[in-house]
């Protein structure tokens, strides 16, 4: 059994459907950063079997609008002086660049490849957001 | 007019007014508009060098006789000049140029750029890199929103009056970008019902629907197939082409095209004060022999979409 130790201050992003922590991890940008941070993939789990974790050590700043497009199901955990002072289920964006494509044959998006795609949400319930160029909608 | 240029990280602020979606502008600059748009037809001299120095180039990525004759006389009529791209194929298009280097360079020659593209979101795209005013002349099926000016000015000029009308519309309600635009900014004006007329296939998509509802919840919509029962109680009935261009099958369009056609025994059913419109052009919808019927202004309406575009330019560049 792989052993990570606990961080002091920081993030540790939990529940992340088994498979998906890599995704994820380059959607946030943590790559580039200089704080350690650890990924962890298939580690056993009584609530869903086998699940994904990042521990993100030192940052409490990162931007994580995009995560509950990612994977709904993930909690983010804040953690100072060593203990979760606060847990968060991430709620859906307002505004999404970058992640959602046009599904929308005729959209401008999809002759302009270089446009960045930018949805906007217009129905949380029902998880639906409309895309800035040609109005359409979709359900993530 | 104001649009939200800034989106995006490193895009520059807003620095011109666009009029790129029928919404972006408020009832009360309509107003304003077909206010100047009235003064320009009663002494177009007084505005014959209002736009004297000012270049306006228009980008027609499609075909399209009155959009773009109607804007260059309006530019002309305004003592402006005009430069085009009439035939893309003509232009660095052809050479896989994108949109946005396109209206970045375009923008550095002229003073107002009009864009006319077949991709739905281009005008909103332009709008995002366009250093100066850019008007959206019709971007696929989604916007066309001087066309709606035209529209609402030319029911104001017959009717009178914006609110509690009864407007039908016929024909393609799914790709027919004027119809979309229109009934948007009807929505916003107290009393207004709206008869959509169309077939099944053609049905107004249920997300426009949702936007009408969301601009004013008690917007009264009634759909139907059959052109008679909206007929009889419209105050205006606004007929549209069936669009062969928007159609990926040639099958569906020839078995769609001929579903309503406009005929003088058809229009007995309809009010004497009703007033047939069209944004042009015509095909088969609506047969000849009503051109001499009172009630169809159409060609009157294309008149009246070169003063209120006149209107428009002057308004975005800040001459009138």
């Amino acid at each position: 059994m792989l052993k990570v130790d606990r961080i002091q201050v920081g993030i540790v992003l939990d529940h992340i459907r088994a498979g998906s922590a890599l995704r994820i991890f380059e959607e946030l940008g943590l790559a580039g950063r200089e704080y350690p941070v650890a990924l962890l993939m298939n580690v056993p789990s009584t609530k869903l079997g086998t699940k994904d974790i990042i521990k993100v050590s030192g940052a409490l700043d990162l931007d994580l609008t995009k995560l509950a497009l990612l994977d709904p199901g993930i909690t983010v955990n804040y953690i100072e002086g060593g203990e979760v002072v606060r847990k968060v289920k991430p709620g859906l964006p307002e505004r999404v660049v970058g992640l959602i494509r046009c599904k929308n044959p005729r959209c401008i998006t999809s002759t302009e490849s270089h446009a960045p795609s930018i949805f906007t949400l217009v129905d949380r319930k029902a998880k639906r957001y409309r895309c800035f160029y040609c109005g359409e909608h979709v359900t993530v | 007019m104001d649009r939200e240029c800034n989106v995006l990280e490193g895009m520059p602020a807003p620095r011109s007014r666009h009029f790129v979606d029928a919404l972006d502008l408020s009832p009360e600059e309509y107003q304003q508009l077909f206010t100047l748009a009235e003064e320009i037809m009663a002494d177009p001299a007084a505005f014959s060098s209002s736009c004297s120095g000012k270049l306006m180039a228009t980008l027609f990525y499609e075909p399209s006789t009155r959009t773009r004759l109607s804007f260059e006389a309006a530019m002309l009529r305004l003592g402006g000049r005009v430069i085009t791209v009439a035939d893309p194929r003509t232009s660095s298009v052809a050479k896989g140029e994108t949109l946005a280097d396109t209206i970045r360079t375009v923008g550095g020659y002229a003073d107002l750029i009009v864009l006319r593209h077949p991709k739905e979101g281009a005008a909103v795209l332009a709008a995002l890199y366009s250093p100066v005013p850019l008007i959206n002349g019709g971007d696929g099926a989604r916007e066309h929103p001087t066309q709606t000016l035209t529209d609402l000015c030319t029911i104001l000029t017959y009717k009178g009056r914006l609110e509690g009308l009864t407007v039908a519309t016929c024909g393609d309600l799914k790709y027919g970008r004027t119809v979309h635009s229109l009934i948007k900014a009807l929505a916003r004006y107290p009393g207004t019902r709206l008869i959509l007329i169309s077939p099944e296939e053609l049905r107004l998509p249920e997300q426009v629907k949702e936007e009408v509802l969301a601009l004013r919840e008690d917007v009264e919509l009634c759909g139907t197939t059959r052109m008679e029962e909206g007929l009889a109680e419209a105050d205006v009935l606004y007929m549209t082409r069936i669009q062969k261009e928007r159609f990926f099958n040639e099958e569906d369009y020839l078995r769609l095209r001929d579903f309503y056609v406009l005929t003088p025994e058809r229009l007995r059913l309809a009010r004497d004060d009703l007033i047939v419109m069209h944004p042009l052009p015509r095909v088969t919808e609506i047969v000849p022999e009503v051109d001499g019927d009172k009630r169809a202004v159409y060609f009157q309406q294309a008149r009246l979409g070169m003063f209120v575009r006149m209107a428009l330019i002057a308004r975005l560049l800040g001459v009138a």
